[in-house]
């Protein structure tokens, strides 16, 4: 999720203007050719070496150019700036499509909170690696069989000596294969089993003998998570984040970076956007009986309905900037936020499959596919979106438990 | 970022605009409480001529109208915040029709028809649109006529307010063209308003026949064409403030019902069936709350651009179809309570049937909104 808080007044100001131009050249200078083979439409697709090096080496010139991390400390690889020009250089990545900067959990989750509550050699340590991409994070929330649910977390981290022991699993690790560390949230106190407060977090080294990973083929046939398995795993005892018992809370913290409720994130575009405007595009090439699909009038009223949508979704941090208009629940669109957009896109690209016509029943690897079976791809992955972080029907009891005061189950 | 035509997304509130938000909401929750409400429902008038006063004298009836006039010049965003209170309250007075009327006048009056009328507006003269003449908000033309001689032939349906009103603004064709002519009630025989009886019982609305009203050339409104228009989509407008706030009332009453009623021995609102459509029902009233202010904001007093009647459009389609979903659901969630009269849900239902159709229903604005968007 994007968030844009900045007023459209200040954007217009004429260095900003200025900026804004300086990216979108840069950009187009320095975009990299078609490789030749898939890149991801977002970053849960990295699925081979191939494609690995080719976006690590497109987030290293992004930072190189100093557009990546723009709002973070020098001292830590950023360049101490306004975050309004993160923001814009986001905003040009995003239209001119040019390829994601992978490394989203280090950027997005990880950083903002070893910023926000992480220690000096926390910081020092680990802050520059994320913007240049040498040093790649995952995540170890989820375990088989507990998909939403992390207070039921087994997975176990026993202190000895100057060394925690891992022992459990965990699952949906995005590049889980490829990281170097990772976010876990480990048990720490069995006593206290399904609580909450027997939960610690860490910034776990994943290059350690007794930690490995089984790549997990998805619905569309693409790689991009493990399965991480952790067998007597000794990790060093100072990647503890915070103290033993305060796992709960730090992951609730990271939750809230993860669902764009909190700011701080080093910036970079995460995913490939795909707007209404595609939908249009496509409702114009497509022909029925000689007509463009544009013509049509159930067509016609489907898409202004998506329109409609669209509109208020995009309208929505600007109306939380005004208090007096959410004061009957205040935490109301934020809470929602996740729920309203995965849920719009993934029934939006649906709808782009129906426009194709029989060509939709085509996949990947078919000549006459649309654009290489792009929307397929585009669909059929956006149920990570809708499911990961907590599935809709997870964030539907959340917003109707602590915004409307329902009871839980 | 998205189509060119939908790129406007300004949305701001004004100091005067949350000013008039904190007042209109503890005087209608004060004013219009669900026994007063309930009191009206089968009243003739259909409104408490006391509140309608006080409104009047907190100078609310003059908020959109130039100073010139008497009014307070501060746009017709600036009544949003009150008719969506007004919408959350289930508070019935003309003020609807009448600021419609008085918008309708203002952008399309003479310099002597403003005169003569919009300070009585703002001073609380009920004034009121007279548009259809079938069931069709849509249709382009009326059957309604102002003779050569400027005799008036037709009967227009549902006129709101209209058993209350001191002014008409009729609809009509004229020499060929669609005019919006002035008639006064004093002008009409008593037989000529015929009431009718409404799905939702807090509104008043009446037939009126219009049949041998001679009038004037001065009765004509010279601006015509762009005030019919623009009235048009701010009654589109001020329906969907008024749909919001009902959404809003409609969703307190099933979280209400929601958190008190047990069956099979739990609190119904802890099944998912019913706690995941009633957060539905705040999204899409959160939605429709984010469109009405978005319009609110753009549209001013010159005429309506292209931009302010996509934002108008997308708000109605938005907030009745929301205000729809609520209401229906509402019955539903309050089980065999809900198939009663007594049970408060039936209000918001009603109003949601009658409110879809009000300047036209959500099918009619995005058909609109597709030749805006999509040619």
């Amino acid at each position: 999720m994007t968030t844009n808080t900045h007023s459209p007044s200040a954007a217009q100001a004429p260095e900003l203007k200025e900026f804004r131009a300086d990216v979108a050249a840069w950009l187009a200078d320095n975009r990299p050719a078609d490789p030749g083979f898939l890149l991801p439409q977002t970053f849960m697709e990295v699925g081979s070496e191939q494609v690995l090096d080719f976006l690590r080496e497109w987030q290293h010139k992004v930072w190189s150019a100093g557009y990546l991390g723009m709002a973070w400390p020098e001292k830590y690889g950023g360049r101490g700036m306004a975050p309004l020009y993160q923001s814009i250089a986001d905003q040009e990545m995003k239209r001119l499509r040019v390829p994601i900067c992978f490394n989203v959990i280090g950027l997005g989750w990880a950083g903002p909170l070893i910023m926000d509550i992480g220690t000096d050699y926390e910081k020092d340590k680990y802050l520059k690696g994320i913007l240049n991409a040498e040093d790649i994070w995952c995540q170890g929330f989820s375990e088989p069989n507990h998909g939403s649910d992390l207070g039921s977390i087994q997975t176990r981290a026993q202190r000895d000596g100057d060394n925690y022991v891992i022992n459990g699993s965990k699952i949906w690790t995005t590049m889980g294969n490829y990281a170097k560390y990772m976010i876990l949230l480990a048990r720490t106190d069995a006593q206290v089993e399904r609580r909450y407060n027997g939960l610690s977090f860490f910034l776990a080294p994943m290059h350690t003998d007794g930690v490995t990973t089984t790549p997990i083929k998805k619905l569309t046939g693409e790689y991009g998570f493990t399965e991480t398995f952790f067998t007597d795993a000794r990790i060093p005892a100072t990647s503890l984040m915070g103290d033993e018992g305060q796992g709960w809370g730090i992951a609730m913290k990271t939750l809230q970076y993860e669902r764009g409720a909190e700011a701080g994130a080093a910036g970079g575009i995460s995913i490939l956007s795909i707007v209404m405007n595609d939908l249009l595009k496509m409702a114009q090439d497509v022909e029925r009986e000689g007509q463009p699909l544009l013509k049509d009038p159930v067509t016609r009223d489907n898409l202004v309905k998506f329109l409609i949508e669209e509109k208020a979704l995009y309208l929505t941090d600007k109306r939380i900037a005004i208090p007096a208009l959410c004061a009957d629940y205040p935490n109301s669109l934020p809470l929602s936020g996740k729920l309203r957009s995965t849920e719009f896109f993934r029934r939006m690209r649906q709808y782009a499959l129906t426009m194709q016509g029989a060509q939709s029943s085509l996949y990947v690897g078919d000549e006459d596919t649309l654009d290489g079976g792009f929307w397929q791809r585009a669909y059929m992955n956006n149920f990570s979106t809708t499911i990961g972080g907590g599935t809709s029907q997870v964030q539907a009891n959340i917003v109707g438990e602590h915004v409307l005061g329902l009871p839980k189950d | 970022m998205t189509n060119t035509r939908t790129a406007n997304m300004a949305l701001a509130f004004s100091d005067e605009q949350g000013m008039i938000l904190e007042s209109a909401k503890s005087f209608c929750r004060d004013q219009s409480g669900m026994t007063a409400v309930r009191g009206l429902l089968s009243s003739e008038s259909g409104y408490n001529p006391e509140v309608w006063a006080e409104m009047v004298a907190l100078g609310w009836t003059g908020i959109a109208i130039a100073e010139q006039y008497g009014g307070s010049a501060l746009g017709i965003g600036s009544t949003i915040p009150l008719v969506e209170s007004m919408g959350r309250h289930l508070l019935s007075t003309p003020y609807i029709s009448t600021t419609i009327a008085s918008q309708t006048l203002q952008r399309g009056g003479s310099e002597e028809q403003k005169s003569a009328w919009l300070p009585r507006m703002v001073e609380g003269t009920v004034a009121t649109l007279a548009l259809l003449d079938n069931e069709d908000w849509g249709a382009t033309t009326t059957s309604c006529t102002l003779s050569a001689e400027f005799e008036l032939r037709g009967t227009k349906l549902l006129v709101n307010d209209g058993a209350v009103a001191d002014l008409f603004i009729v609809l009509a064709n004229h020499n060929g063209a669609q005019v919006l002519v002035l008639v006064e009630a004093a002008d009409l025989p008593a037989e000529a308003l015929s009431k009718k009886v409404l799905i939702d019982e807090t509104k008043r609305a009446c037939n009126v026949c219009f049949d041998g009203i001679k009038l004037s050339a001065d009765a004509i409104l010279p601006n015509s064409e762009s005030a019919l228009r623009d009235s048009r989509l701010i009654g589109a407008l001020l329906t969907a403030a008024e749909a919001t706030g009902s959404s809003a009332a409609a969703l307190d009453v099933v979280v209400a019902y929601l958190t008190s009623r047990i069956q099979f021995g739990r609190l119904i609102g802890s099944y998912q069936s019913l706690k995941h459509p009633t957060v539905e029902m705040l999204i899409g009233m959160d939605s429709a709350r984010t469109l009405i202010y978005h319009a609110a904001t753009i549209v001013g007093d010159e005429a309506l651009d292209q931009d302010a009647e996509i934002a108008c459009r997308m708000a109605k389609a938005q907030a009745t179809d929301a205000l729809l979903f609520a209401g229906d659901r509402g019955i539903q969630f309050h089980g065999g309570m809900g198939f009663t009269y007594e049970c408060d849900a039936q209000l918001y239902l009603r109003r949601a049937l009658w409110m879809q159709h009000q300047y036209g229903d959500a099918q009619h604005h995005r058909l609109h909104l597709a030749n805006l968007l999509l040619n």
